[in-house]
């Protein structure tokens, strides 16, 4: 792209009621990402335009949209990976209602994390309060807590998308998140019913969605869904396991 | 009288980083009610870009680590103009601080045998630095974030205080509104913990993102609170510089810790021709040295690229104003070198610098595996603060706590990396501890309705100006002005005209119009910003003009050299009964006797 290129956003603005994209030219120079075009047409034309940033590098998760139709974080989409001559759509994440212009509702996400049972270590290993971990150990949910919450999982993610389960599936953040506490090596709480009757793990059929939108390249669904549904298949539905139970107490530590 | 909720509380926290979580957690634990009020979504505040670490001396990598280094190192690095007693208690508390996080989750990376790995900082004596790869911010704001839900903490995300409220003299609770609605928002309350962070807006070149307008700072000041070491802004040296909508990212002082080396355009590594007194016994004597201490030889000394911040930013400088810069105006960070050393070099450094590898390769198209990096100086932090006292972080106004960056002293004139994540949850305890004992001891005050009335008129006003200047021209003229006039390298003429500028760009602010109506309107939020970040710009330009020399983070070209006629006294900042700014200089006590006797050993 040539240094100072006049490009078109097309911004999608309203509010939960209703919406409308509108058009905004301005220039971009070398390096620039999304975020900051939608900066810039604050800037220069419309200062009421609403969207969320904080970090501006990837880190925090704030500005997740949909740029052209994927969802992508604001900041770490350069306008160099996107095509130039037709104008650019940029929209709220579709998941969540829309408060106004691009930025949407997100609390579901936290009423969800609320309810998933808390971590609870083991008693530590050493007088002065202190645990012994190894590195290889930690590493499982070390993974998963690279997330930073921009929710583009969930918005991704066709059973909250398209048939909007919202009251019964937790969504693959959430997943994940249950995930770094069952793998996390101090963790002695059991949450795998919950899983499986809360949080409904079961729904997700594994189409990795969420995995391919992760913008921090977090494994989702190899790493942490197919081994949770794997150990609700040994804990529920095998029945060897099934007989062990009626010998075995319920929770563990 | 205009329409507004309601919200009681016996403590309110302004600010959900690491500071404010902490406070939240601690007040909650003492059996209050607290309220927890953030501009931002939970989880999102600056905490979360914190990447090298959590400085605290737990001794797991040297065992010759302890709190006496730990505090004689802070206050080497603040040219001992430190509160003392907070550089002795931010030592000796910071490793249970660290332990708790492990308790409530955290998953630091690892020593071969087991423990909590530590890395080295500049300006760490010892590997002290508790991480996690390059992300240990993110899992310290998640931690408490996922402990924090569960103690019946009442949160307010997307909300924004504009005003404290007073009751006499002491503070009886907040103003703000709502980001979603504009909804305004009365939070009555026996205590209130400001934990708002700092203030890098107020520069054009920032590692610091929207939220750091100096609220905290202002909102205090405003009340007659006062601040303290105000001329003390540290630019990180190393912040991105190309591409141009980058520039001031920061790069991690981890990058150096792992052993990256600063390179001018004819390949010198130009840190070793400057080494400060004040550090030569501890610096290494030449780049194998450097080598054989970031690899955890014990006998070796440091190599100058960890020297302390205001130090190498300041070399970085030198070499771009003499023209051995690099193409985009600054230096070379060059981490890709070690594979000289070792032989799965590439892999070291993805494992060891994840986010900065991907930030390098999405924003820059450079692999930082194999090229050098573009770096220079970014505003990233501020020394100044709130002044409190060191034990309760209570300020001079009763009932009003401040923790975290917005607090002034631990620092003194510069801040070693990795000091901050252990002053968050180190005085953030302390701030709520205090401030649930305060508000169990005194109880609510009284709710003045004039005071609710006047804010919401003065937040209303911009609306008053649909033609009025857009209020982002206004913020960019502010952070040009201040990046050109009190920045790094600072003179008298340059800050007396920066003073004088501030005067205009308030009558201008004063005019700002917004258009819209009250939802979720980032111009109307831009317009309140304004007044906060010409408050906190007015006192750096004022204390840096007081303060004639160059000590820490403060370089003044027309006084290069140290003073010993200013090492005795803190800049002190408050609002005088007139309105206007008045700056004092208050001379320093004795440091109690065995703090005397641990720096005097330490050397």
């Amino acid at each position: 792209m040539p240094e100072g290129t006049k490009v078109t956003f097309r911004v999608s603005r309203g509010d939960a009621q209703s919406s409308e994209f509108k058009d905004y030219t301005t220039e971009v120079t070398a390096g620039m990402v999304v975020l900051d075009a939608i900066h810039q047409i604050q800037a220069e034309s419309a200062p009421d335009l609403a969207c969320r940033w904080n970090c501006k590098a990837g880190k925090c998760g704030s500005c997740s949209a949909e740029i052209n139709g994927m969802p992508k974080l604001m900041c770490m989409t350069r306008m160099d990976t996107i095509d130039t001559t037709q104008p650019v759509t940029v929209e709220p994440m579709r998941t969540f209602p829309r408060i106004r212009d691009l930025v949407t509702n997100v609390s579901w996400n936290y009423e969800v994390k609320k309810k998933i049972k808390p971590f609870k270590p083991r008693k530590p290993d050493a007088e002065d309060g202190s645990w012994r971990m190894h590195q290889e150990d930690v590493e499982r949910s070390q993974e998963f807590r690279k997330c930073i919450e921009c929710f583009l999982c969930q918005d991704v993610c066709h059973v909250l998308r398209d048939h909007h389960k919202h009251a019964e599936f937790a969504g693959p953040r959430f997943l994940i998140h249950t995930a770094q506490l069952e793998m996390h090596p101090l963790d002695t709480e059991d949450r795998l019913e919950q899983l499986k009757d809360e949080q409904n793990i079961g729904y997700c059929n594994i189409t990795k969605c969420c995995t391919k939108v992760c913008p921090e390249h977090i494994t989702i669904t190899d790493n942490a869904i197919i081994p949770l549904k794997e150990r609700i298949v040994d804990e529920f539905y095998d029945p060897l396991t099934k007989l062990f139970r009626i010998f075995k107490p319920k929770k563990k530590g | 009288m205009s329409n507004f909720t309601t919200h009681e509380f016996d403590v309110i926290v302004i600010g959900a980083g690491g500071a404010g979580l902490r406070a939240a957690i601690e007040a909650s634990a003492q059996g209050v009610s607290v309220g927890l009020i953030c501009k931002s979504l939970l989880g999102k505040a600056h905490t979360v870009m914190a990447e090298g670490g959590m400085a605290a001396a737990i001794g797991n990598v040297d065992d010759r680590d302890n709190w006496r280094v730990h505090f004689s190192d802070t206050m080497r690095g603040g040219q001992y103009l430190n509160n003392p007693r907070m550089a002795e208690l931010h030592a000796k508390e910071a490793p249970d601080r660290v332990r708790e996080l492990e308790a409530w989750g955290a998953l630091f990376d690892r020593t071969k045998d087991g423990k909590i790995l530590q890395r080295n900082f500049g300006g760490h004596r010892y590997p002290r630095l508790a991480h996690v790869g390059d992300r240990t911010g993110l899992e310290m704001i998640r931690t408490l974030q996922d402990y924090g839900i569960h103690q019946g903490i009442e949160v307010f995300m997307e909300h924004t205080v504009t005003r404290l409220l007073m009751d006499g003299d002491r503070v009886a609770g907040a103003f703000g509104y709502d980001r979603e609605l504009g909804r305004f928002r009365v939070f009555r309350a026996g205590a209130v913990v400001l934990a708002t962070g700092g203030i890098g807006r107020a520069f054009k070149i920032t590692s610091n993102s929207w939220e750091y307008t100096g609220d905290g700072h202002a909102l205090a000041y405003n009340v007659g609170a006062e601040l303290v070491d105000m001329e003390f802004v540290q630019f990180h040296p190393t912040g991105m510089v190309w591409p141009p909508s980058v520039k001031g990212i920061l790069v991690t002082e981890g990058v150096r810790g792992e052993g990256g080396r600063l390179v001018n355009k004819d390949g010198r590594r130009f840190m070793f021709d400057d080494i400060p007194d004040l550090y030569k016994n501890q610096t290494a004597t030449d780049p194998e040295e450097g080598w054989r201490y970031v690899t955890g030889d014990k006998n070796a000394n440091r190599p100058p690229e960890l020297l302390t911040r205001d130090h190498v930013a300041r070399c970085i400088v030198r070499e771009v104003r003499e023209g051995r810069g690099s193409p985009h105006g600054g230096v070379f960070l060059d981490i890709a070198w070690i594979k000289e050393k070792l032989p799965n070099a590439e892999e070291h450094i993805k494992k060891k610098l994840p986010s900065m590898y991907h930030q390098f390769k999405q924003l820059a198209n450079v692999d930082i595996t194999k090229e050098p990096m573009e770096v220079g100086p970014t505003t990233h932090y501020v020394m100044g603060g709130v002044r409190v006292d060191g034990d309760t972080q209570m300020s001079n106004v009763p009932g009003l706590f401040a923790a975290g960056e917005v607090a002034g002293g631990l620092h003194g004139a510069n801040r070693l990396g990795g000091n901050s994540l252990s002053d968050l949850v180190v005085f953030g305890k302390r701030a709520g501890e205090y401030a649930a004992a305060f508000a169990k001891d005194k109880g609510r005050g009284a709710l003045d309705e004039s005071q609710v009335n006047d804010a919401a008129t003065e937040a209303l006003s911009p609306f008053d100006r649909p033609s009025g200047e857009n209020p982002y021209t206004i913020q960019h003229d502010l952070q040009d002005m201040m990046q050109e006039r009190v920045g790094i390298v600072r003179t008298e003429a340059e800050m007396a005209a920066a003073v004088d500028a501030l005067g205009g760009l308030r009558q201008r602010a004063a005019g700002a119009g917004v258009v819209g109506n009250r939802e979720y309107n980032p111009g109307w939020h831009t317009a309140l910003d304004l007044a906060n970040l010409l408050t906190v710009s007015e006192a750096v330009a004022r204390c840096g003009l007081d303060r004639q020399e160059s000590r820490g983070a403060h370089f003044r070209e027309d006084f290069p050299a140290k003073d010993e006629g200013h090492a005795h006294h803190n800049t002190i900042v408050s609002r005088g009964d007139d309105g206007s700014m008045r700056v004092r200089r208050e001379a320093r006590n004795p440091l109690p006797e065995e703090l005397d006797a641990i720096i005097k050993e330490m050397g």
